[in-house]
């Protein structure tokens, strides 16, 4: 196997807070490969903003990487100076975020933001890169380039804010895209339009692509594997098809569960008792304990390690010391 | 955007008519014209004589209507105690307040932006604790107690500073500009800083209050994920974001600060429109007071004015609004 552009080990993020450090993060592991997306799920709050903040080196104080490491094509970038990490940021690393209507800077042309970025990564000339940011333009689907480049942000729509955002993310043409719920501020018909476009970006470009959102839907259309995050932990991780049709962890069960069916049966929608714990009150054990209906006694004293099942991987000790054959 | 701007334009003159009754309206209900002019022995005759030369007898409207014209051209009549026409007056002092005002604005715009991004940029540091303390001693101490310190520190006790006047000024055609000799530029320094530091303290904490909130932006986020430099992030995005209140802010405090000199031209002899605002008060002297209220109207009209335009200069989304609404 070739190596993970992405390989994040055991990171663990903490925010100092009035009442005691806060570890809203604690034990992440996962690897993205090349062209790979991996589809980031979980409740708000969950962590998942967070992962992908700690990736692209923006945890801002109070909040810090506490502990794991982060390599990037082989690269520690988790303990890089801030000099360094710039660099990284934008060139081999792009983020879009979730608002496209607040992600761009008001006062500038969207074709100067455009240029800023290249020339800040690649040694190019004004005209070079202005030619680039034109092409950049077409690539992410925006009609006429050479003459919305001179347009300011606000004479965008959402969607094709969102395109122009994509556009800077890619426009140094980095290994990897950490994309926050890049959809959720959008209606369900650009929606589509825009994961097909990171899809086919991700393709074309053999980029490997974080994507961070809390809807199903969106992980099953695009992603290659999927991560579940509970209170700042993986609890499953897999290949997409396999957590969504066999989801193992009770959570992934219970989430997965909750997705309504276009085929309209009148079956209540499964539901999770409770709600995600905050983070000041994490309980002992595994963190579902109190919301899980297998709940056993280990569950409230051991933190369940994540386990290989096939190709996915669990943190539950339902699958502990129960050979593979008979679970599930 | 023509269109606006002369919309404005015509607003604008609406206000100075209405200023413009107001100057009028002083004439006729502080006390009876005649009698400010003529002596205590002059003639009932003689008195009427010079109601008539002076039109003074003449309907309300008709002399509202000629005042009106005539402050249009700037002819604000005659100073009742200096004898000479007002607008000689105020044309002889403008430059000196004119001067003073814009010295001050521009202390206060370089310190208060250079203070006010420190101190948001270096939230934490020693430096920035003590700029936010001066910057409220300098807005609760009031304009004459800094002048009358400054005056005891500088003047009296170091002997570096001038304590009084203009020192010595160069003509420029009509204008008079302390900005050429040493002694008129040692002259500016303490009534700019006096007159400047409320404003310089308001534009800092402005400066800090608007860049701490702008730093928390989703786009100067997404700048940085996007590798921008720190100095590109802070100097280019995130001030000129900034700026806009800033540029309201002290396009409305400069109309503020011609009109409020009249304190610091008072403590510092300042020889400027100010402080023959203040001689005409102490003298009754309403042609005076009356032209100086509209030319401080017009000051503040046009630098409002303005200030709208430059607005649509910055920022490119009041652009498309002001283009659609005409």
């Amino acid at each position: 196997m070739t190596e993970p552009i992405l390989s994040v080990r055991n990171l663990q993020v903490e925010f100092a807070s009035r009442r005691g450090t806060l570890r809203a993060i604690d034990g992440v592991s996962f690897d993205i490969a090349k062209g790979e997306v991996l589809g980031v799920v979980g409740e708000s709050g969950a962590g998942k903003s967070v992962t992908g903040l700690a990736v692209i080196g923006l945890i801002d104080p109070p909040g810090r990487i506490a502990g794991g490491e982060i390599h990037l094509a082989g690269l520690r970038i988790d303990n890089l100076p801030p000099e360094e990490m710039r660099r990284i940021r934008g060139k081999r690393i792009g983020m879009i975020f979730q608002d496209p209507l607040t992600s761009l800077n008001p006062l500038y042309r969207v074709g100067d933001q455009i240029i800023e970025t290249i020339r800040t990564h690649l040694n190019l000339s004004e005209t070079a890169a202005r030619r680039r940011a034109i092409d950049l333009l077409a690539e992410v689907g925006i009609p006429a380039p050479e003459k919305r480049i001179d347009g300011y942000p606000h004479e965008f729509s959402g969607g094709m804010r969102q395109r122009v955002v994509i556009a800077l993310a890619i426009c140094a043409e980095p290994e990897l895209i950490i994309a926050d719920e890049p959809t959720t501020a959008l209606d369900v018909s650009v929606q589509a339009q825009i994961i097909s476009l990171i899809k086919r970006l991700g393709r074309d470009h053999g980029t490997a692509v974080m994507l961070v959102t809390h809807d199903m839907g969106v992980i099953a259309e695009t992603s290659d594997r999927v991560a579940v995050m509970y209170a700042g932990r993986v609890a499953e991780i897999g290949p997409v098809q396999d957590v969504v049709k066999n989801p193992l962890h009770p959570y992934a069960k219970g989430l997965m569960g909750a997705i309504p069916t276009l085929a309209g049966d009148d079956k209540r929608l499964m539901q999770i008792p409770g709600s995600m714990p905050r983070l000041s009150a994490i309980p002992r054990g595994c963190s579902f304990n109190p919301r899980c209906a297998f709940v056993f006694d280990r569950c409230r004293v051991d933190r369940p390690e994540p386990l290989p099942r096939g190709a996915q991987s669990v943190a539950c000790h339902l699958y502990d010391s129960v050979p593979a054959e008979s679970a599930a | 955007m023509l269109a606006f701007t002369l919309r404005r334009a015509v607003q604008a003159i609406g206000v100075m008519f209405a200023v413009g009754i107001i100057a009028f309206s002083m004439f006729r209900f502080a006390g009876d014209p005649v009698n400010q002019i003529v002596s205590i022995d002059t003639s009932a005759a003689e008195r009427e004589a010079v109601r008539k030369s002076l039109g003074l007898d003449d309907p309300v409207p008709v002399q509202f209507v000629r005042y009106f014209a005539d402050a249009a051209q700037f002819k604000f009549g005659v100073s009742y105690q200096f004898r000479q026409p007002v607008s000689t007056l105020l044309m002889e002092r403008m430059p000196a307040t004119l001067e003073l005002a814009i010295c001050a604005t521009v202390f206060a715009m370089v310190f208060g932006i250079l203070m006010g991004v420190y101190s948001a940029l270096r939230r934490d540091t020693m430096l920035a604790k003590l700029f936010q303390a001066v910057s409220l001693i300098g807005i609760s101490l009031p304009t004459f107690l800094i002048g009358i310190l400054l005056i005891y520190l500088f003047a009296v006790t170091l002997g570096w500073l001038p304590s009084f006047g203009r020192g010595e000024v160069v003509k420029l055609g009509w204008w008079s500009t302390g900005l050429l000799t040493l002694s008129g530029l040692k002259a500016l320094i303490m009534p700019s800083i006096t007159l400047g530091l409320f404003q310089m303290t308001l534009i800092m904490r402005l400066v800090r209050a608007e860049m701490l909130e702008v730093l928390r932006t989703d786009y100067i986020r997404f700048a940085r994920a996007r590798g921008l430099t720190t100095r590109a992030i802070h100097f280019g995005h995130a001030l000129k974001n900034t700026l806009i209140p800033v540029i309201t802010v002290a396009g409305l405090q400069f109309g503020s600060v011609i009109a409020f000199s009249i304190i610091t031209e008072t403590v510092f002899q300042w020889p400027g429109m100010g402080l023959l605002f203040v001689q005409a008060v102490q003298n009754v002297d309403i042609p005076i007071m009356a032209a100086y209220l509209l030319m401080v109207s017009l000051i503040f009209v046009t630098i409002n004015l303005v200030v709208d335009i430059l607005y649509t200069v910055v920022d490119p989304r009041l652009r498309a609004t002001v283009g659609r609404a005409t």
